[in-house]
């Protein structure tokens, strides 16, 4: 018989009600998935060597994007800074192939571990803000992290302004394929298992002690879910996964510079996720699509205008799909259900 | 009749939370909506107010108001005070008491407003400089209905308005409700889970159960009915 | 000693800018609980129109009074058309269409006005401030309408009835319809508000740092800091905030010559999130406590 409590903190993420619909159709589910599976294997084969590695690079940006959906959509804490991330993991890919000579693949767990401990001791600070406040602190460490990497005492590590040239990996000798298609593969492969290692964690119990502080803090906290705890994790565990995304993008770019890093790549993963939507798997990759096609798009229909059209574009999204894509999705199919059972 | 509700229906969503509910108000009188936790007395209120999804038919002084918005339905004089109480808690007390009044352009008839309301309630004047936070859940209820009150309205909408108080201060609550009823004119639409109270205030009585209409009549008819005795009045 | 007065005083000067943006950033979150990105935008359209208007010959007070007065209409339309259509979405959708009002403006300034820098004139003339060294008559003339808007919307909120009305809206809508509070339009009202205060920010900042299409995105940050800084439900918090934000930032790039100018930015947010994390809702600002 309460009334929510209008005049206090006044972010509130949305929640999804995805995982109650997930279990409603389970078996169409499987067949979808399984399909776009299998195209997914064909499509290097299909297309030339450009759309490939624009293809990779969609999905770079997904898992960069779930990175941030796992702390913003299932977590609620709001993060407008996780192209540091992604620039950090990038970075790291760089410096051990280019100072240490280490191979492509192991740089990837090293990039994650790495964010996971900077994304761990950010979650700490992070406990004590909410919302806006922890927005510009979140703000400030993507605005920071191109400063610094120009910073003219750690050129010896980070390259300055010119960065770090990264050599793209070589494929396994017997694979009858070209670079461009071994990437997409390699990073298919990592992408997929961490989308499966997302999708277990979300569904697990630690999963639904992360959506129960979500929603109402007090009562997780109240029912001895260790709030701090597993809120400082998931900082560290949504680092880790834009941070290998971030590893792989160095891989396909095969350059990092400060400025790939900016700000606007944190604001870029954020609408991309909103348009997704907020909380879906799924959705990561629809955002990543829109991050890639839509500023190229833009930029074909008018060079001078090309931010505004981006941001036209994004307006007439927002407005059909209020939800994003995932959110527009579940109403097709609440509609089409409806219609059929009338 | 002031107030004429057909065939309401109320939604939360796809749920839907009133099944066909019919009613009506005269001027001046006092009914009461009794029910359960959960058979959906708020939702009516809600609904009257324009604050949910509805069907069917609700006329205030002829007029249809089904659809439309809030604040426009308000302004047609139709005060309500929400559970929760819905205090403006960041400003003064006494600014909670102008707000109920800003859509009024009278200032002198404001002041003098103010000054009953304040007769009514003198624990609000003694806090009137407070920020209405600070206030313990008695003095919330009592600005709440002082800010309704405020708007001048010729029909109230009351939301539970002995929640969570003590026994005392809502017997002070009622009487008070009682008199404003006798020297104005306001007529009153409580929705009550205490019964004995609503009965004694109200002439006439509904009970709802899980979104219909169950039982209508006389409140002496209601009160003395044994189901109703048992179930809600608790002998 | 007379260094450090010095930089105090640069400090207090380019902080002005801040806190008048800092301001901006407070009403609008004052009137509509949340915070406009392309506010800074919004502003550097203003300067835009205002300086297309001093080219065309108009007398400077004039253009001011009519560019105040286009941008609050503006700002009033911008939410009605914009916004009101998200009213029921998330606060994740209302972001992303502030984003992209932020890449429609910017990118609309490049292409109507071109990339080159312009200068802007000023009301205030550049002469020191009766000689002194420390500042000049435009700084001072900044210092003084930040605090003479400061006082006006003072006066508004706490002393008219449209303001309480507005207050009310932003911080409980639900009540604020129970008492016939027509909470849309309070919104809108609350924008055009803004957009005017930022119209006058811009046109006041655009002397100092020259007119370009990324002008404000720099005082923006530093503006937003600021007012978080000072606490966003602090009017005065915000301006407050403002100025130790021009003035750490100052101090830091003076006295700490290592990291210089690449890092001045980075230090002055460090030092505010330093504070947020002893006073974590600014220093000024209220905390609020959630009641289960």
């Amino acid at each position: 018989m309460t009334t929510p409590q209008q005049d206090t903190v006044p972010f509130a993420p949305a929640v999804a009600e995805h995982d109650a619909r997930l279990a409603a159709w389970p078996a169409t589910r499987h067949w979808v998935l399984a399909g776009v599976l299998a195209i997914a294997l064909v499509l290097p084969f299909v297309f030339q060597g450009f759309v490939v590695f624009q293809l990779t690079q969609v999905m770079i940006y997904g898992l960069a994007i779930l990175g941030l959906n796992l702390l913003t959509g299932f977590s609620g804490q709001f993060s407008v800074g996780h192209g540091a991330f992604y620039g950090l993991g990038a970075y790291v890919t760089a410096i051990l192939m280019d100072r240490y000579g280490v191979a492509y693949y192991w740089t990837l767990p090293a990039a994650g571990g790495v964010c996971f401990v900077v994304g761990t001791l950010f979650g700490l600070p992070a406990l004590r803000l909410r919302g806006l406040y922890l927005a510009l602190v979140t703000f400030a460490a993507a605005v920071a992290l191109p400063q610094l990497l120009k910073f003219h005492g750690l050129e010896g590590w980070t390259g300055g302004v010119q960065g770090i040239v990264v050599d793209q990996p070589d494929v396994p000798g017997f694979l009858p394929i070209d670079t461009d298609q071994w990437l997409y593969y390699f990073t298919l492969a990592v992408v997929l298992v961490m989308f499966a290692g997302a999708s277990s964690l979300v569904k697990s119990r630690t999963g639904r002690a992360i959506m129960a502080i979500r929603d109402h803090e007090i009562a997780a906290a109240a029912m001895g879910i260790n709030a701090p705890l597993y809120k400082t994790l998931t900082f560290g565990v949504s680092a880790l996964f834009t941070g290998v995304a971030g590893a792989l993008g160095a891989l396909a770019v095969q350059f990092v510079a400060p400025d790939s890093f900016s700000l606007f790549l944190s604001l870029y993963f954020l609408v991309g996720l909103i348009l997704g939507g907020m909380g879906s798997l799924p959705g990561c990759l629809f955002g990543g699509l829109f991050v890639l096609y839509v500023p190229n798009i833009a930029e074909e229909v008018s060079r001078g205008l090309a931010g505004a059209i981006y941001g036209v574009i994004m307006l007439l999204v927002i407005f059909v799909m209020p939800s994003g894509a995932a959110g527009f999705t579940r109403l097709a199919f609440a509609y089409v259900s409806r219609w059929r059972n009338r | 009749m002031m107030l004429e509700v057909n065939g309401l229906e109320a939604f939360y969503g796809e749920q839907q939370a009133l099944f066909g509910i019919g009613f009506g108000l005269d001027e001046g009188r006092v009914r009461t909506l009794l029910g359960a936790n959960g058979a959906g007395k708020t939702t009516v209120l809600r609904a009257l107010c324009g604050m949910i999804r509805t069907g069917g038919d609700i006329r205030f002084e002829g007029k249809c108001i089904a659809g439309w918005a809030t604040e426009d339905i308000v302004r047609l004089g139709v005060a309500h005070v929400p559970d929760g109480r819905g205090t403006f808690l960041r400003v003064t007390v006494e600014e909670n008491l102008q707000l109920g009044a800003i859509t009024r352009r009278d200032r002198v008839g404001i002041a003098a407003d103010i000054e009953q309301i304040y007769h009514h309630f003198p624990r609000l004047k003694e806090r009137r400089t407070q920020q209405a936070g600070l206030l313990s859940g008695g003095e919330q209820q009592m600005l709440a209905v002082g800010r309704a009150l405020m708007l001048r309205p010729r029909l109230m909408l009351l939301d539970e308005p002995s929640f969570g108080l003590a026994p005392l201060i809502v017997e002070e609550l009622f009487a008070i409700l009682r008199q404003v009823n006798r020297d104005t004119g306001v007529a009153m639409l409580i929705v009550e889970q205490n019964a004995a109270l609503a009965l004694e205030l109200a002439e006439h009585a509904y009970l709802l159960e899980t979104g219909r209409i169950v039982m209508d009549g006389p409140s002496e008819a209601i009160g003395a009915d044994e189901g109703v005795r048992r179930a809600y009045l608790g002998y | 000693m007379q260094l450090l007065l010095q930089q105090v005083m640069a400090g207090l000067a380019n902080g002005a800018i801040y806190a008048g943006m800092a301001l901006a950033v407070v009403m609008i979150f004052l009137a509509i609980d949340h915070l406009n990105f392309a506010q800074g935008e919004m502003a550097t359209f203003s300067a835009y129109v205002a300086w297309q208007l001093l080219a065309w010959g108009t007398p400077y007070w004039v253009a001011f009074v009519v560019v105040v007065i286009v941008s609050f209409i503006g700002g009033v339309a911008i939410e009605r058309i914009l916004f009101k259509p998200l009213h029921h979405a998330s606060i994740f959708a209302n972001l992303v269409a502030f984003f992209a009002l932020f890449s429609i403006l910017n990118s609309a300034d490049g292409y109507l006005w071109d990339y080159t820098i312009k200068t802007f004139p000023s009301p205030f003339g550049t002469k020191p401030l009766f000689g002194s060294v420390l500042i000049d008559a435009h700084e001072a003339g900044m210092i003084v309408v930040t605090a003479v808007l400061l006082g006006l919307l003072y006066l508004f909120f706490r002393g008219t009835r449209l303001g309480l009305a507005m207050r009310a809206a932003a911080a409980n809508p639900e009540s604020a319809r129970l008492v016939g509070i027509r909470v849309g339009w309070m919104t809108a009202l609350g924008w055009g508000i803004a957009a005017a205060i930022g119209a006058v920010a811009g046109m006041l900042i655009a002397p100092v740092v020259f007119l370009d299409p990324n002008m404000m995105f720099g005082v923006l940050l530093y503006g937003f800091a600021g007012a978080v800084l000072g606490g966003l439900t602090s009017p005065g918090g915000a301006v407050l905030g403002g100025f130790a934000v021009g003035i750490i930032e100052n101090l830091a790039g003076t006295f700490i010559p290592y990291f210089g100018r690449d890092l001045k930015l980075t230090i002055a947010l460090l030092v505010i999130v330093a504070v947020l994390m002893v006073r974590p809702a600014g220093i000024f600002g209220r905390s609020v406590v959630s009641r289960v």
